[in-house]
């Protein structure tokens, strides 16, 4: 009996693991982004070795990539010449160099790696997929086995398609129930994070099961997997089925005509037994979960937005210092704190679902004028699907900035920032001191629930203000 | 990899729990390409006012602190960011061993393969060492074991392939690349 994870990664076995030695794994889609590769690309020219698979390897430019347009890095470093534009120029030379396809500053098909991997069609079910980024594991959302590695590991890809890895245990969360309206799948997986802690997954794959997944779209799931690594987790996955399929059909990278149909057949396969055996277990009933924001300084620190900030353990140091860092009240709700900054974007919530929802909420009205209000679509290709929608005249009829695609403001590394001290409500993944600009403060929340909190000024409920 | 046998210091305690890669390294400090010079922007944002003047108060910035190799930190040390800039910075500023009860995952192997030691022990003996910093200890990698002066001799466990290499000082590459047949067979299977 077998769950999903043992099925995918058994298939995947070069060498067997023994108590002596890890598993050698095969990597059937290995993403690279300018950040974590430069020290691996060096090392593969140290050592006068090739990248084994080009073909396998799907190369963009997302974490320090500006997001106003520019047509070349030729006319960035005219502008710019800073250590980020360098990196991107490393990254076109270091691509070229290898052999590696790489979606340029002015690539049609350039995004946030977890964007366009899907997009691309090129992440599909039974794939084992790795990235030098922890939020690799959005990709189980296809019944693909991902997950984030780290630069040495990188080189390893890079020269042998292959990585050395130790077995985790499973983890089954079953999600059952309707969803409220104005509660989406961010909520979801802050309610998840905030049940079993920052460090519930660690060593775990997660599985997620159950009816309310299978009602979600590929959008939906891909925000539940994508912050699995927030709760600590190697990975988390979801059985694909007739909504994976039909996504994936007729992607550019998406297999065609009997080859679709023989691929369909195997990840038909791609399901846990009924009595797969997991390590750990957890359920939620989700038409509880109302819309959820973060208070502290890491994702675990969660809570309704209607809940009001806990009181603190007077031994809790770091408990303390995060309320005092985002100068949140025990006792009080924080529909109170007023918001300097709303960003949309980030591989958790900058797909056209997500700039969908919040342009629903902010037709006809106005970003509140003591907010700075960044949409950053999650690719160059949403980008331009959301302008023959329309949805881009919305965002900045109401006020707000309309960009190009990266990660911006989600890492602040590419010159969007928010300002010391000042509070954004932000759709991205993590609210760490610091991690959208020094000093910032950062409530983690929806699109919708951040769309509600640009216009009001407040964070705020989308709920009561839903038309 | 140099090889790594014996770490000897006085420990450094930042107990605070769930410190995140992101607080080991800023992203603004990653635009960099290559591994070294890295130690310089450890824990920037705890070390350094904006003005980069420096913040007195953090145990790094202690004279107490100068020299310690082994940092015993709150439970959950490392999550978040893959960023393998966090075991370089460390290293780069001359730490070279994490002691806590939780490491998280991905920094966790990433600190292996650079002979950074992340060493997991039970809730008492951590507890005893976030109460008495500066305490001196000597991490036997060979022994996989902490001793730790005044309190006692600990084993930890570490997997026998990670030890292996780090007592060699061998590079994981070269071992994956050893079984190039194996994975020739397996793509040709994979193939057809």
């Amino acid at each position: 009996m077998k769950t999903l994870f043992d099925k995918v990664w058994e298939k995947h076995i070069v060498v067997e693991e023994t108590d002596d030695k890890p598993s050698i794994i095969y990597i059937d889609l290995h993403l690279v982004h300018e950040v974590t590769s430069p020290q691996a690309f060096n090392l593969l020219r140290q050592m006068n070795l090739k990248v084994r698979c080009p073909s396998k390897t799907l190369a963009t430019m997302d974490h320090s990539i500006p997001t106003t347009p520019f047509a070349s890095l030729k006319d960035l470093a005219l502008v710019s010449d800073t250590p980020a534009t360098r990196q991107l120029i490393q990254m076109e030379k270091n691509c070229h160099d290898f052999g590696i396809k790489l979606g340029g500053i002015s690539s049609d098909e350039r995004g946030i790696c977890h964007v366009i991997g899907p997009e691309l069609g090129a992440t599909q079910p039974g794939k084992t997929i790795v990235c030098g980024d922890s939020h690799t594991s959005t990709h189980g959302a296809f019944g693909a086995l991902a997950f984030g590695i780290g630069t040495t590991e990188v080189g390893h890809v890079f020269a042998t398609q292959c990585m050395l890895q130790r077995r985790p245990k499973n983890l089954a969360i079953n999600l059952n129930g309707s969803l409220q309206k104005g509660v989406g799948a961010k909520d979801i997986i802050l309610k998840i994070i905030g049940s079993i802690g920052v460090d519930g997954g660690t060593g775990y794959a997660m599985e997620f099961r159950g009816n309310t997944i299978k009602s979600l779209s590929m959008e939906e799931r891909m925000t539940i997997c994508n912050m699995t690594i927030e709760a600590g987790a190697r990975t988390g996955m979801i059985a694909p089925d007739d909504t994976t399929y039909e996504y994936l059909i007729n992607r550019p990278q998406a297999p065609i005509g009997q080859k679709w149909e023989k691929a369909l057949n195997s990840w038909k396969n791609l399901v846990g037994d009924n009595e797969a055996k997991f390590q750990k277990e957890l359920s939620i009933e989700v038409s509880e979960i109302k819309p959820m924001v973060t208070f502290g300084t890491n994702p675990g620190m969660v809570i309704s937005i209607d809940e009001a900030v806990p009181e603190p353990d007077k031994n809790d140091e770091a408990f303390i210092k995060a309320l005092d860092y985002m100068q949140v009240t025990p006792g009080k709700p924080l529909s109170e704190k007023k918001v300097d900054v709303v960003f949309i974007g980030s591989c958790t919530n900058s797909r056209l679902n997500d700039l969908e929802a919040a342009a629903s909420f902010l037709k006809g009205r106005k970003v509140n004028k003591n907010v700075r209000m960044l949409v950053v679509p999650g690719s160059q290709s949403i980008k331009s699907q959301a302008e023959k929608m329309g949805i881009d005249k919305i965002f900045k009829e109401s006020g707000a900035e309309w960009r190009e695609a990266g990660c911006s403001m989600c890492l602040a590394m590419n010159g969007d920032f928010v300002p010391p001290g000042k509070l954004s409500v932000s759709t991205s993944n993590r609210n760490f001191e610091g991690r959208q600009g020094g000093g910032a403060r950062t409530v983690l929340a929806s699109p919708l629930t951040a769309a509600a909190s640009a216009v009001r000024g407040y964070v705020s409920d989308p709920r009561t203000l839903l038309k | 990899m140099k090889e790594v046998k014996i770490i000897s210091s006085k420990s450094v305690v930042l107990p605070l729990d769930d410190i995140d890669t992101d607080q080991i390294i800023p992203a603004r400090f990653l635009t960099t390409t290559s591994k070294e010079g890295l130690g310089k922007s450890l824990f920037n944002d705890w070390r350094f006012n904006s003005d980069g003047s420096l913040i007195k108060e953090f145990v790094l910035n202690q004279s107490i602190s100068s020299g310690c190799e082994i940092l015993v930190a709150g439970r959950n040390f490392g999550c978040g960011s893959s960023r393998e800039h966090a075991p370089w910075a460390l290293l780069d500023y001359g730490i070279k061993a994490v002691i806590s009860t939780q490491i998280a995952d991905i920094f966790f192997n990433n600190s292996l393969k650079n002979g950074f030691i992340p060493i997991r022990i039970d809730k008492d003996s951590h507890n005893w060492l976030l109460s008495n910093p500066g305490v001196k200890i000597i991490i036997d990698i060979n022994e996989l074991s902490v001793n730790i002066d005044g309190y006692k001799k600990l084993d930890f466990y570490m997997d026998p392939f990670s030890k292996y290499c780090l007592l060699n000082g061998i590079d994981q590459l070269g071992f994956i690349m050893k079984h190039e047949s194996q994975i020739k067979k397996y793509e040709e299977m994979v193939d057809e």
